[in-house]
């Protein structure tokens, strides 16, 4: 099996170029880094929020923030990374605004190591994702990914999704880059074990199996 | 190798940062592990479904509207100098 690409790479001088000049007060120029992100820096925000208004809300917050603080920005990680952490940061604000009976944070450690095993194990029909039409399989996802905790999510939105480094996705939410591994792989399996509820194979071959010890495992 | 350290790997495996001989001892635990395989398979097909998803896509009338809104806050907070948020 071929190894997953990141999607995401800009050309880092130009952009720093921008930087410098928004710096220095060209906002025609922030406005190209805002034009440039703002569609990830959506994304993000409403993964984490899950809510279109908060995400709106993060989107200008995040940007004016970034620009507010433009000299504080020394350029040792990409423009996007540092932009990223403050996005971030924002939408858990607005997360723990509206949920404030529960803690919410980058670095609860859930209790979840033991779905990390995976149970069933059960594939899935080639072309999963063509039995369902885009409506409904876009609500599969979105259900899916907003069950899983904060932490999780936002460490597969970054990694998967937006394609971060796993350097940038730890420097972005200021963990250790085995907190990020560890994270990732836990989002991983368990959007996978949901999904298969979804997409696994329906022919009766070779479907269900069970993979736990003394069955699966060895 | 045991499923369980296979299972340790796949992240690596499938971001493809690992060296040559824990990628052998891995593709090697593939061969012959069914179960493993298919959930390195469909672990990956996830990744791919999420990352083709496209949702949350920003609509452009609620992207022209943001930006505006930041652009004109940011010349507003160039006139009257540097600020915290």
């Amino acid at each position: 099996m071929s190894a997953i690409q990141n999607k995401v790479d800009e050309p880092v001088s130009d952009e720093l170029t921008l930087v410098q000049a928004a710096k220095s007060g060209d906002v025609s120029a922030f406005e190209e880094l805002v034009r440039r992100y703002d569609r990830n820096v959506f994304r993000i925000a409403q993964h984490i929020t899950q809510n279109r208004e908060d995400a709106e809300d993060v989107v200008q917050d995040a940007f004016l923030k970034a620009y507010s603080n433009l000299a504080q920005f020394q350029g040792q990680s990409k423009f996007y990374t540092w932009l990223v952490r403050i996005a971030v940061n924002e939408a858990l604000m607005k997360l723990r605004r509206r949920r404030p009976e529960r803690t919410v944070s980058l670095d609860e450690e859930v209790k979840t190591e033991e779905d990390s095993v995976p149970r069933e194990v059960a594939d899935w029909s080639p072309n999963p994702e063509q039995q369902y039409s885009q409506a409904e399989l876009r609500e599969i996802l979105t259900k899916t990914i907003q069950g899983l905790p904060p932490g999780f999510r936002t460490v597969f939105v970054l990694r998967d999704v937006e394609g971060l480094s796993t350097e940038e996705t730890a420097d972005a939410l200021d963990l250790s880059i085995p907190a990020v591994k560890s994270r990732l792989l836990r989002a991983r399996l368990q959007l996978r074990e949901r999904l298969s509820r979804y997409f696994q194979r329906r022919d009766g071959g070779n479907g269900a199996q069970k993979h736990e010890s003394g069955d699966g495992i060895q | 190798m045991k499923c369980s350290e296979f299972l340790q790997e796949l992240t690596n495996y499938l971001d493809g940062v690992i060296d040559d001989r824990t990628k052998a001892e891995l593709e090697d635990h593939l061969s012959w592990c069914h179960n493993c395989f298919v959930v390195c398979d469909t672990t990956k097909k996830t990744i791919e479904i999420y990352r083709d998803s496209q949702l949350y896509e920003l609509p452009d009338d609620l992207r022209t509207r943001l930006r505006t809104a930041i652009v004109a806050k940011c010349h507003a907070r160039k006139k009257s100098g540097p600020q915290e948020a």
